[in-house]
This record gives C-alpha cells, structure tokens and sequence, in this order.
C-alpha cells in the first residue's frame, strides 16, 4: 500500500514542491527517502503493536497537491459550541489554512504572528527556516515521514519574548470532501523565552466520506514559556485521525497537553517531549470516551535529559461496546537528570466484556537520585457505589453516568481555559449519556 | 406497612436468612439485635435489593406493594432508606449534585418537578443543622475523606432530606463516640413521626438508650428466635447471647 504513495511522489514530487513553501521543501526529498526505506507503521513494530492502519491505508485517499482553494468560508458557517471562548480563531480546512483572517483577530498583540506557514515563510523566512522540521526530521517514524513527503502547508504560530495571550488561539481542523479524502499538514509553534499561549485544537469532520488527516506539529517553548496544548477530537466513525505533536521544552518552562477523544472513528496521538534544560514542569493528561468501534491509541514519550525537572501523566478512558484502547507511557531519564520527579497514572473503565484495553507504562531510569511512579488499572465501575446510589433513588443508569462523569473529573480539571473547561463538562456528559455525535453550533452538519 | 413472610436468602450459594418473619407498623421502631453472622445485616440488605443477595423464598410487601419484584431505585423512591453501615466513598461526585440528583429523581418518581435551587439549598441548610454537619462536607465527594462519625451523620443527613417512610439503620452506633453519637440519635428522634417506622440493627444496646424502640428482636442463625420490648435489650446486655443460643437449640 506504500507503493501508490511512493508513485504518486515519483511523478508529482515538483508539483508538491512548486505549491508548497520553499522551508517546507528542504527536508522533503529527504523524508521521503526514509518513508521509502521504513514504510507506514505496521503492529510489527513495539510502538504501533495496538494501532492496526493495514485497512485504512489501503482505501484510495484522495490528495489535494495543487492546492486548489477552499470554496467555504469556514468563519461563516462554523460555530464553535464553547461559549465564551473569546478564542483568536484560525481554520485549517483539510490541509490547508484559511487565508482570510476574522476581525475577532485583530486584537493580537504586537509581534505575535499566525498564519499558514507558507505565507509566513515568505514574510518572515528566517523564522521558519529556523525550526521547521528540527524535531520531526530527528523522527524515524513512518507517519512523520510520509508528512514530511507530503505536507504542503500548516498552521503557525510566533510568540515574541515575555509576551502573553490572554486569549486562548483556537485552530479548527475540518475536513470536508466529497470523495474519500486525505490530509497532511505540518504546523510549527514557536513561543520565545517567557511568552505564554493556550492552544484549542479542534477537529471536526464534516462529510460522510472516509477521512484520513496525518497532521505533525512542532512546538518550541523557550525558557520561562508557558504552552498548553488542549486536542479535543469529535469526528465521526468514518475518521482515522493519526496526528503527532513534538515539543522542546527549554529550561524553566512548562507544558501542558491535554487530549481528549470524545468521538471518533480510529485514532492515533503520539506525544512526545523532549525536555531540554532544568525545572521544567510536563503535564500530559487525557481522556477516551469511545463506544461501537472506536479505536484509540494514545502513545506518549517524555525525555527527561536535564536534572531538576518534573512531570505528570493522567489518562483516563471509558471503554463501551467493541471499542478498543491503548496508552503508552514512555519514560526516559538520562543518567544526569538527577532530583527527576515524574508520576504516571491510566485508569480505565471497561462497560462490556467486549471492549479492550492496553496499557504499557514503559520507564528508563539511568539516574539514580529520582522518584517516578507509574499505576495502571483496568476495572469495572464500582459496584458497591452504584448500590449506594441507587438506595438513594438514583436510577442504575444515571448511576453509572454519575460514577463515569466522576471518573474523567479529574482529567478535565486539567483544563485551564474556564470556558472551556465548563463546556467540557457538558459534553462529556451528554457523550456518556449517548446524545452526542457532533458540536452542536456546527451548522454545516446540520 | 411492611410485612415480612418466611424470607430465605442467600448470598454466593450459602443461605443466611432461613424462614425471617416481621411485622413493622407506621410509628413504630424496631430493634434487631444478635450476634455475629446472624444474618442482621443481610436482612437490610435483601429488603433494599443488593445485587449481591439472592431471595429464594418467602414475600415481603411494603404499603401492600410486592418489594421483591422492584430495583433497588424503585424501592427507595417508594420510602425505604438504608443507613449503610460502611457508607462508601464515591470520588468526584459532589455530596450537592448526589443529594440534588436523588432528591430529584424521587420527586420524578411521584410525579413532582424538580426542586428549585433555592428550595434545595435551604433544605439543605436546615437538615445539615440538624445532625450539625460541617458545611465544609456537603462541598466534598460524597464520603469522600469522612471520619467514621462524619460518614454517619451524613447517612442521616441524607436520610432527613429524603425523608423516608421506612428508615433501616444498619449498625448506626458502630464506630461512633459518645458524642456523635447523641448527635445521630438526636437526628433519628427528631425525624419520627406517627407515618414513618424504623428497623434499628444493632449489636449494643448503648444506641437504644437514646433510640428507645417499641419492639426489641433477637435474629440468631437466620430467624428471629425471640420478641419482646425494650428491657429485652437490657437484658441481652446483661446476659449475652448465649442463653438465646441455649435456648433455641435445646427446643
């Protein structure tokens, strides 16, 4: 199945090139030279056992390498369902970002730039050709690979030194087509030596048709910075959804991520983080609500290479019907990063015989003066409780959607964006109570 | 307004409740007393429908209703409460949203809107006055973190803001100091009245001192072996169990 793809690229490599930014070309025949070599991620390997693609990249994606404009404004018929946000708001449309921008977006502070990364490529070249592809290029990764071949283009964003957003950034993936379709996209985040930003990555899935979008992001978080990623998916079961997101964190900054899965079709999210200078603060956190035939894999890497740094992991899923889960932990702590203090925590929830669940804390400790910690479990909801509850009148159905909402509490807790973090609640009850398959203010669905 | 005919009951296999016959009236509390393992706390729990137990034989109606064939929800939403004797801890819902939820779902079960938020808050104001329950709790996880006695008070907490026609109080005294536990009786007191009855399981007659029963029963090995008022219990504390023992296998 890698051979179309390997064609493809043979005959239309130029066209890629001549409508992708020039940064983005450097290191793309070079990408796909290792995706020739290593192919897609196949269960053979350690770090894809749990994510099966073989199905879904045998179907004939369509790909848009001319870049043919996107005919919706997406400002116009997309409505986010956080109220009150006040997020700056930017649309990646399939694979490419929306190029007019919405006077919500005006109030930007000074020096702070977004856009896609070809236009910023040609503004402001000495930036991207600055970061672009330094962690992904290090990736021996079939999927990181097969983006760098394919990627035309991607969301950026710059945050000058000691400047603060107060205002969340929201990028919002849609996928719309009328043929089965593909995207690739590469975004690149750069936050310099004491800046602040929260991201809200949303995506979304439009039409009936099969997707596949393999989105890599790159993010750089300077000294003192502070970055939090949130990645909230609610895609239809038609979605395979693989998206890999690297951070270097520089030292004294900190980082929180946060992805949560409340609808979709087969996913795939690796993080990994490379800290890079001392008293860094990690917390990657995360939740799965998936019932029918959803799949998700959350695979996460965290590199401890200084001393005195520490980090956090929580992961919660809720597992029904045939769903199938996986979370990797991966923990790395170099030989000189002593006084590392790193936790590790999944708890899963499994509603049916049915439903599946891997989990694989998986730690490398080379320094000696550390405190790490890893729990997993696997359980039922808890019997005794919902005995209680229901003594008190409280319905054995609204019982366990108690219980269940009380149980991804914690992961939610993880959200600092108030608005956000309210709506949350709501959605995620109302996706255990099985009334959700789509954003409400999402008028092209309707 | 219960009735309780030739109940059998086991639990994985191994029967605990071997032909239990009783009889509760509006206005009356019952003390059930007796030694370990003989079936006490299973009788609270087989007449509040746990799962765990099965009913292999024998009636028991409430309010000339068919208990056995309703859930464990449809019993509580009829009038029956049960104070646990170990109240479970249930992390992440908040003793306001748990209590907020049942109030609810009983007032759905007959027919009534649900409570508005200042009506709520006030009954809650004043039932947490009434077993003199920390503010600090009901903004908690339900029992989450509570001390033996703070669990208890919150058993009767809950039990005075359903306001239950038939109350089970399963062990209420166990774990308790004397303090917390005046305060719990004094809730229990103050909550009868001519309409609603109690079923008191304990094993000390200390709680009866302050919970005065109109009826005192002796459970041993499955059955209720003896009835009488409330100097029985004196004179089980005097005596022991061992004579009930004696006298039931020697007949």
């Amino acid at each position: 199945m890698e051979r179309q793809y390997i064609d493809l690229y043979k005959s239309y490599s130029e066209i890629i090139k001549n409508n992708a930014a020039q940064a983005m070309n450097a290191g793309r025949d070079a990408s796909f030279a290792l995706f020739d070599k290593i192919g897609f991620p196949t269960t053979n390997l350690e770090n894809y056992k749990y994510t099966d693609l073989k199905e879904v990249l045998a179907i004939d994606f369509g790909l848009n390498i001319q870049r043919l404009p996107i005919p919706v404004n997406p400002y116009e018929v997309f409505q986010c369902d956080v109220p009150g946000i006040h997020s700056f708001l930017y649309f990646v449309v399939n694979d490419a970002f929306y190029p007019v921008s919405d006077k919500r977006n005006d109030a930007l502070p000074e020096g702070v730039i977004i856009g896609s990364v070809s236009d910023v490529a040609k503004s402001h070249p000495e930036l991207v050709e600055k970061y672009f592809g330094k962690l992904s290029s290090t990736k021996q990764d079939g999927l990181v690979a097969f983006n760098g071949a394919f990627a035309q283009d991607g969301f950026f964003m710059y945050v000058p030194k000691n400047v603060q957003l107060d205002r969340p950034v929201q990028l919002i993936n849609i996928m719309r087509s009328d043929v089965d379709f593909m995207a690739n996209s590469h975004n690149l985040i750069v936050l310099e030596a004491g800046a602040k930003a929260q991201l809200l990555v949303c995506d979304h899935t439009v039409d009936n048709v099969r997707f596949l979008t393999n989105r890599v992001t790159e993010v750089f978080v300077g000294e003192n910075a502070i970055y939090e990623h949130y990645k909230l998916e609610n895609t239809h079961t038609k979605t395979t959804n693989l998206s890999t997101l690297l951070i270097d964190q520089q030292a004294s900054s900190q980082v929180l991520s946060n992805v949560i899965t409340l609808h979709n079709g087969l996913t795939r999210n690796t993080i990994e983080i490379d800290i890079n200078g001392e008293h860094c603060e990690t917390t990657l956190a995360g939740m799965v609500i998936g019932d029918k035939n959803q799949q998700v894999d959350n695979f996460t890497s965290i590199l401890h290479n200084k001393p005195n740094c520490s980090s956090r992991e929580l992961f919660k899923y809720v597992l029904d019907d045939f769903s199938k889960g996986a979370f990797t932990g991966k923990l790395y702590v170099a030989r000189d990063a002593q006084k590392t203090a790193a936790f590790q925590t999944n708890k899963n929830i499994l509603l049916q015989r049915s439903a599946k669940m891997r989990t694989k804390p998986q730690l490398e400790i080379y320094a000696d003066d550390v405190k790490c910690s890893h729990g997993a479990t696997i359980g039922q909801l808890d019997e005794s409780a919902l005995f209680y509850m229901r003594q008190r009148g409280i319905p054995e159905k609204e019982a366990k959607l108690l219980l269940m909402f009380a149980f991804t509490a914690d992961v939610i807790d993880f959200i600092r964006i108030d608005a956000l973090k309210d709506r949350m609640k709501l959605l995620v009850e109302k996706r255990l109570r099985g009334e959700l398959s789509k954003c409400e203010g999402c008028v092209i669905c309707q | 307004m219960l009735e309780i005919k030739n109940l059998h009951a086991n639990i994985n296999g191994r029967e605990i409740l071997k032909g239990l016959n009783l009889t509760v009236r509006p206005g009356e509390i019952h003390a059930i007393m007796g030694p370990n393992g003989a079936g006490k706390s299973t009788l609270s729990s087989v007449l509040t429908g746990n799962p765990a137990f099965e009913v292999t034989h024998g009636e028991v109606t409430f309010e000339s209703k068919n208990l056995l064939e309703l859930a464990p929800e449809e019993r509580a939403n009829e009038g029956i409460f049960l104070s646990f004797q170990y109240p479970v801890e249930i992390p992440g819902v908040s003793m306001v949203n748990f209590m907020r939820t049942a109030i609810n779902e009983q007032r759905k079960y007959r027919g009534l809107p649900p409570v508005s938020a200042t009506d709520f808050l006030r009954m809650m104001r004043e039932k947490k006055e009434l077993v003199e329950m920390d503010n600090k709790l009901t903004n908690r996880s339900v029992n989450e973190g509570f001390s033996g006695g703070e669990k208890k008070k919150n058993e009767i907490f809950q039990m005075a803001m359903l306001e239950p026609k038939l109350s089970i109080l399963d062990e209420t005294d166990s774990g308790l100091d004397i303090d917390a536990l005046r305060i719990v009786a004094n809730g229990v007191n103050k909550l009868k009245s001519p309409a609603n009855a109690s079923i008191v399981i304990t094993h000390y007659q200390r709680l009866l001192d302050y919970i005065v029963p109109d009826f005192v029963h002796v459970l041993y090995d499955g059955r209720i072996v003896k009835s009488g008022t409330k100097e029985l219990a004196l004179e089980l504390e005097e005596k022991g169990y061992d004579w009930i023992k004696q006298e039931v296998e020697g007949k």
